[in-house]
């Protein structure tokens, strides 16, 4: 009996323990889930009483249609330069023998943990500032890209040692250049890697808030990331119709990227950065 | 070139292409994060200002900044402050918060652990200024969620327990990476052994310590490592203090932005930079030094 009542109490004990999980998880995220719906919202998370108005007045309000824009154009400028020039430098390196190719995959990723946006934010700034980059949406781009594409050649080549080269060889019998090697044979094989990796950089950017926050002057120019925050800091009494509907258009992209991964490939994370 | 080994170059790439292939990766990462990383200890000892005579023509003061910040309150207290984040939300929040969980749901695949794996994940990927205002939102002195379920009308967390306020928005926003991570290192723990010592007597507590622990170790250290090294690196908090009230939330970053880009100090503000790749460059090296000793022994 005494066994019983043990087991009865640690199953207590364990509902208890996730039900405080659940709430003290759950709790924050109200607010974004009622109050874009809610005719008057307020601060406080309440049943909204349901209206789809919100919507409507964010979508006449240029400002944020404007930094969503932004977001996709950094975050496309960025994916594409890594998922580019990682592909072809994880390609080289997973085939060809380059003297201290293992060394250097190591100082890079070290690097990459290392130099992050926060500890270098005063170099990065300076740098931008020599090159003409402030207030240029060139620079967010170039700036986050040096720090993705480490981990990016890194989990790219791991991806393309595990393919055959079986393809390629029978290619070359064939008489194809190493270029159209690459482009018609390769790709398609590793094409899974490429997507893995567009999704991740694009997620970082679309959720970085120091680099742009840093770099860009003019609103016109700003990402949601930056917008969201003056908001709700620029004085006044903050629009809160505004401020629910946005998180929620704004949040959405990277809730479904995430989903499309994790259904696709399963989610596996890497290490490498997280500004 | 005849392929050197087997599975080599297939494609013929050759020498030259295989590193025309590499130099634009190599380039970006060159200009954009090893030389801003090597530039600033240049500026580090400089008097460069954002604006001002230091502006046009900075010159070189030696240690002079280094020595400044060990000598000033607000940067020593900033390092307090860093401490206290890292070892309360990163090592014991983050850490002891993704085990219990992890532990909680190891033997359930239902819907209840897949509703508490994606809040906790949710809270990990939403974008750092949205879930910034989440928690001003459930933190409001006057309307404030938190403020309604407690009964405690009036308390205003951020300005009263600002550290205590980030410190407990960081382990809500970070556990998914822990979670996850313990729940891999569980899943090679074979329940055999677990089922042995239950059936020796062993209470959950010794099943941890004997069986679980020394298993998952690895792990452990590899978690340890990231998350401080991320929590350390994170600027969020800003976004919900902005380093106040009283600079009682001025972490490094903050204090760092604070200094160099709103205060315009740019040498004493690279100097701080310094201070913070050093930081990082131990925890990385520690990290590396683990991985290969772990990869070294056969699966331990």
């Amino acid at each position: 009996m005494n066994e019983s009542v043990t087991r009865a109490l640690t199953t207590i004990a364990r509902y208890t323990a996730l039900s405080l999980l659940l709430a003290f998880f759950t709790l924050p995220l109200l607010w974004l889930a009622f109050a874009p719906f809610d005719r008057t919202p307020t601060i406080a998370a309440s049943l909204p009483r349901f209206t789809l108005d919100n919507f409507r007045q964010l979508l006449e309000n240029p400002q944020a249609l404007r930094s969503l824009r932004n977001s996709a154009l950094l975050a496309a400028g960025t994916g594409a330069l890594v998922v580019v020039f990682s592909a072809l430098a994880a390609y080289a390196l997973s085939r060809v023998r380059l003297p201290g190719r293992d060394a250097l995959l190591y100082v890079l990723l070290l690097l990459s943990s290392i130099v992050t946006g926060t500890a270098a934010m005063v170099p990065l700034f300076n740098l931008a500032f020599e090159l003409g980059l402030i207030d240029e949406q060139l620079g967010v781009i170039l700036v986050l890209g040096g720090g993705l594409l480490p981990s990016a050649v890194f989990i790219l080549k791991d991806f393309m040692d595990g393919t055959p080269r079986s393809y390629e060889e029978s290619a070359r019998v064939f008489g194809a250049s190493p270029l159209q090697i690459v482009r018609h044979v390769v790709v398609p094989l590793v094409r899974p890697g490429l997507a893995t990796i567009a999704v991740w950089s694009v997620a970082q950017v679309w959720g970085n808030f120091l680099i742009p926050f840093l770099l860009l002057r003019s609103p016109e120019k700003s990402p949601a990331a930056v917008v969201m925050y003056t908001f709700y800091t620029e004085g006044g009494q903050p629009d809160l119709a505004l401020i629910a509907t946005f998180s929620l258009l704004y949040s959405l992209p990277v809730v479904l990227m995430f989903l499309f991964v994790s259904s696709r490939y399963g989610f596996r994370f890497h290490g490498g950065i997280k500004s | 070139m005849p392929s050197t080994s087997p599975g080599g170059d297939a494609a013929g790439l050759g020498r030259l292409r295989a590193a025309l292939f590499t130099a634009p990766a190599l380039l970006l990462i060159v200009a954009f994060l090893l030389f801003p990383a090597l530039w600033t200890l240049y500026l580090g000892v400089t008097d460069y200002r954002l604006t001002g005579l230091a502006a046009a023509d900075p010159s070189t003061v030696g240690l002079d900044n280094f020595e400044r910040a060990l000598n000033e309150d607000r940067f020593t207290d900033s390092l307090w402050l860093t401490v206290q984040f890292v070892i309360g939300s990163a090592v014991l929040g983050q850490a002891l918060l993704g085990f219990t969980i992890a532990w909680l749901l190891r033997e359930r695949t239902g819907v209840l652990r897949r509703l508490v794996e994606a809040l906790v994940l949710l809270a990990w990927i939403l974008p750092s200024s949205v879930v910034a205002f989440l928690w001003i939102a459930l933190l409001d002195r006057d309307d404030g969620t938190l403020n309604a379920l407690l009964g405690t009308p009036g308390t205003a967390w951020l300005l009263e327990h600002p550290m205590a306020s980030i410190i407990v928005f960081n382990i809500w926003r970070g556990t998914a990476f822990s979670m996850m991570l313990y729940a891999a290192a569980l899943g090679n723990v074979p329940p055999s052994q677990l089922e042995t010592a239950r059936l020796a007597g062993a209470s959950t507590w010794q099943q941890l310590r004997d069986v679980v622990l020394p298993r998952i170790k690895g792990h452990v250290l590899t978690n340890l490592l990231l998350i401080s090294l991320w929590t350390f690196n994170d600027f969020t908090p800003f976004l919900l203090t902005g380093g106040g009230p009283d600079n009682r939330t001025e972490i490094m970053p903050v204090l760092l932005y604070r200094t160099a880009l709103h205060g315009g100090e740019l040498g004493y503000g690279a100097a701080l930079s310094v201070l913070m790749l050093l930081a990082n460059l131990v925890i990385a090296l520690v990290y590396v030094r683990l991985l290969r000793s772990r990869t070294k022994e056969p699966a331990a």
